[in-house]
């Protein structure tokens, strides 16, 4: 191989632009994502098939109220699993935004506008004190965030202890489950699409998000690049908690009730549609549009279920073993092509 | 200073025309080395001689491709660091591998610690075993108290303990006095001459010359992978010894073309970091290669590294054109014109699981980006352009970088560094594990970058390198600078003094 000089010939260099393409879409075609949305497919339309009212327009404007929580919070745990940490106090930080919703109404006077500002910057506060732990102490996030999921839960009930406010004023329930004049989709949506949309150029198309699946695969390499890794982490855990903050105000209006117990477990649903989404738990993979279908199949399956009378402890069955699954199996696919790879150079080397 | 020559025993241990290569890498060609027992018998050679080699080949790590090793005349073949052990060969390594949460005693016997009825482990017996090794020793250190906490050189002398448990009769000790202070030397030389008395022997690797004659017999230099000499330590001078350590032709392979030099870019006042590097000070100009040499452990990587921001110093300064860059901050030294492709490619230069065009393009991110969003094609064209500059080889853009060659990596990273525009650029062993044809591409590269202005402060612990391409060579001993020698002066002899700490009084 001749070096003539290095500003010499490109034929060495890389790739025609439209082999690279042709890859990519071979990649997406056999990928986790078609899985997951081919079983969102057959989901609806067994459930539509068997299941009564599931296909109605009614449900439809249930489903998606149901779907509003678990699609909110799995915005920013998508971002905070591909940089390699885990937030799991999501559901206690919502409760004790609920609750606090609730005093405040009952007791401070303030107007409800004033109370739903200061709910979204409690949960960010909520937030932060586990970026704190995580990059200021060097702390694993698991750790931290088991310990404040049970903190945080025991102060929404430091709050407001086992009672409810309930009172809240007809027009604000109304307004959170209206559904857009003419169709069955509720108004609430429009902010989450908007919501996603940003959360996905963010991630996909922007240095912010690149240095997230940089420090995700490797936050030394990163660091000797740059980016601010622990800056990064703290700001993702304080945006996790302003959006709890935001599901709390959601939570509380939709069943016009701030209760220590609300949305106790939806953690486990909303890490379970995160990996179902094709996020690696690992860190460093995983694409927006993934999650959006993982959040859909979960949201689906648990209403069809609901619906077909299968019980609570069942549902929380099911989530748990989507989880596992959505661990194990991208695993054991990897695993199966990678020999199927390997036995196939080897024929070719044989032949 | 040397006891009375047991060389006229047969010896005890025998490795005889050893060769173990590395795919191309030969790191020991035909080594011989006969050790005594009751001799004390120094290993030394630059970095890179093969003296690692060597000892993983005697710890059983490493399996020789050709030549044999006896013991006590017996053929000796190591499958496993097992067989070393059961023959009676014990390495301790310059950081030892204690677990630190058990107890000492419990560090010694891990695996086989003395049992009483029901298999439980009898922690009196055994606390009374290690006491007694360690009277042995002369040294005094309670089995007891967990091995976390334990000085450098206390961890040495546990890992001693653990050795002459196993009754072991050759004991390798590889640079272990680097972390150790004056007394804890004295009193690990006191440990090794009693074992020698004993009927050990002992293979000592330093790169302090006056411990090796205080201590040794016998020296044994290594160069490039070859044995060069065995003798008697009485019948040799530092001089002599660095000599053959470093003998060898400059080679032609490294052309710095003279480039005119320029204003000053980089300038490093009085770094210091408690410990790590003292009062570090030395200016860069564009248009120079500068090289900074010294041994693997000298400090060098860590005076880059806080340069560049990735690691904190305590006091000093870092200008930049003549402004100051702010400590601790990469992204504000990258934004200053400061690139550094870092010592562990893997590790610290690459995102191994992600594309090639990512890396290419990760430390330009930002400048990359239109009205803050990063589309597609602007990566794409940027990383194609220095792709093909620097002639990567991959298949496609989009091919993790992992599945690439050890050269190509390298020019991955040179690219992302690259691409960023840098006046300065702070390179650390650019050349380490690639092949010769890229190594000269790279050397070829730099030369060039010189010439376009850039400053180049390369870090390097081949000396033909360092002789080829740089205008300065800065020398570093122990965290300190201690030579800086224009080209004309710099030669390997005067450069290995430095380094050694000879060249410091010169």
């Amino acid at each position: 191989m001749a070096h003539d000089s290095l500003y010499a010939a490109p034929t060495t260099a890389e790739a025609e632009p439209g082999a690279g393409r042709l890859a990519g879409l071979r990649g997406l075609v056999g990928s986790w994502d078609a899985v997951i949305v081919a079983a969102l497919v057959v989901v609806v339309l067994v459930a539509s098939l068997t299941v009564e009212n599931f296909a109605s327009g009614r449900n439809a404007q249930f489903l998606l109220l149901d779907l509003m929580p678990l699609a909110l919070i799995a915005l920013p745990m998508t971002l905070i699993v591909i940089t390699g940490e885990i937030d799991l106090s999501v559901a206690s930080m919502v409760g004790l935004c609920s609750t606090l919703m609730g005093q405040l109404w009952l007791s401070s006077g303030l107007s409800l506008e004033l109370i739903c500002v200061l709910v979204v910057l409690l949960g960010a506060v909520l937030g932060a004190v586990n970026g704190l732990f995580v990059t200021g102490f060097g702390l694993p996030s698991l750790a931290v965030t088991i310990g404040t999921l049970a903190l945080y839960r025991g102060m929404s009930f430091v709050v407001l202890g086992d009672q409810a406010v309930a009172d809240f004023p007809a027009d604000w329930t109304a307004a959170v489950v209206r559904a857009i004049p003419g169709t069955s989709i509720p108004v609430v949506v429009v902010p989450l699409l908007l919501l996603a949309v940003v959360f996905g150029v963010v991630l996909h198309a922007t240095a912010a998000g690149r240095a997230l699946y940089a420090m995700g695969n490797n936050d030394q390499a990163a660091t000797f690049t740059g980016v601010s890794v622990a800056r990064t982490k703290f700001w993702l855990f304080v945006v996790s908690g302003a959006v709890c903050g935001l599901v709390g105000i959601f939570w509380t209006l939709r069943y016009a009730s701030a209760r220590g117990d609300n949305a106790t477990g939806l953690e486990l649903t909303v890490v379970t549609a995160v990996l179902l989404g094709g996020v690696s738990i690992f860190g460093g993979r995983g694409a927006l549009l993934g999650v959006v279908a993982g959040v859909l199949l979960l949201g689906v399956l648990r209403n069809a279920l609901q619906l077909a009378d299968v019980d609570a402890n069942a549902l929380t069955i099911v989530t748990g073993s989507l989880l596992i699954a959505s661990v194990v199996l991208p695993n054991a696919v990897a695993d199966v092509r990678a020999r199927l790879h390997r036995r196939r150079q080897r024929h070719a080397v044989a032949s | 200073m040397t006891a009375d020559a047991p060389g006229a025993q047969a010896p005890l241990l025998v490795l005889d025309g050893v060769t173990k290569s590395f795919g191309a890498v030969a790191a020991l060609r035909g080594v011989h080395l006969a050790l005594h027992s009751g001799e004390a018998h120094a290993l030394v050679g630059e970095n890179g001689a093969g003296k690692s080699t060597l000892v993983k080949v005697l710890a059983g790590a490493h399996a020789p491709d050709s030549g044999s090793m006896s013991l006590d005349g017996q053929p000796l073949r190591l499958r496993g660091p097992a067989d070393a052990r059961a023959a009676g060969i014990a390495v301790i390594y310059q950081e030892p591998t204690l677990f630190p949460d058990l107890s000492v005693a419990e560090n010694i016997f891990m695996g086989r610690q003395p049992l009483r009825g029901l298999r439980r482990i009898d922690t009196a017996a055994m606390n009374r075993d290690a006491e007694k090794l360690f009277q042995r020793l002369g040294v005094r250190i309670d089995p007891t108290r967990p091995a976390r906490g334990l000085s450098i050189a206390d961890q040495q002398l546990v890992e001693i303990a653990k050795a002459i448990s196993f009754d072991a009769r050759v004991l390798v000790m590889d640079e272990p006095t680097a972390a150790l202070s004056g007394v804890e030397v004295e009193r690990l030389f006191a440990v090794a001459r009693s074992l020698c008395l004993g009927g050990a022997a002992v293979l000592f690797i330093s790169h302090r010359f006056n411990e090796v004659f205080d201590l040794c017999h016998r020296v044994t230099v290594l160069r490039d992978g070859a044995w060069v000499s065995s003798d008697d330590a009485a019948d040799l001078t530092v001089d002599e010894v660095v000599r053959r350590m470093v003998g060898r032709d400059v080679s032609s392979l490294y052309p710095k073309q003279d480039a005119e030099l320029r204003d000053t870019l980089l300038e490093v006042r009085g770094l210091t970091r408690a410990g790590v590097f003292t009062d570090v000070s030395f200016s860069l100009r564009g248009g120079e290669i500068v090289a900074l040499a010294g041994l693997v452990g000298a400090g060098r990587s860590e005076v880059a590294r806080a340069i560049f921001g990735v690691d904190r110093y305590d006091t000093g300064a870092v200008l930049v054109a003549g402004r100051a860059v702010p400590a601790g901050k990469p992204g504000r030294a990258i934004a200053a014109g400061m690139a550094l492709v870092p010592e562990d490619r893997r590790q610290q230069g690459l995102v191994m699981e992600l594309s090639v065009e990512r890396n290419a393009t990760l430390a330009r991110r930002r400048a990359l980006s239109r009205l803050g969003l990063l589309l597609g094609g602007a990566e794409r064209a940027e990383a194609r352009h220095w792709t093909r500059r620097l002639q990567v080889k991959a298949s496609r853009l989009g091919a993790p970088v992992a599945t690439l060659s050890g050269g190509n990596q390298q020019k991955v990273v040179l690219a992302k560094w690259l691409a960023t525009e840098p006046r300065v650029l702070i390179i650390d062993e650019p050349t380490r594990g690639i092949d010769v044809g890229t190594k000269s591409e790279v050397h070829r590269l730099l030369s060039e970058l010189a010439g376009e202005g850039l400053a180049i402060l390369m870090i390097s612990s081949e000396l033909p390198e360092v002789l080829g391409m740089a205008d300065r060579v800065l020398v570093m001993h122990e965290g300190r600078l201690v030579r800086e020698l224009p080209r004309a002066e710099a030669d390997e002899t005067s450069i290995m003094f430095a380094a050694t700490g000879q060249g410091a009084t010169a």
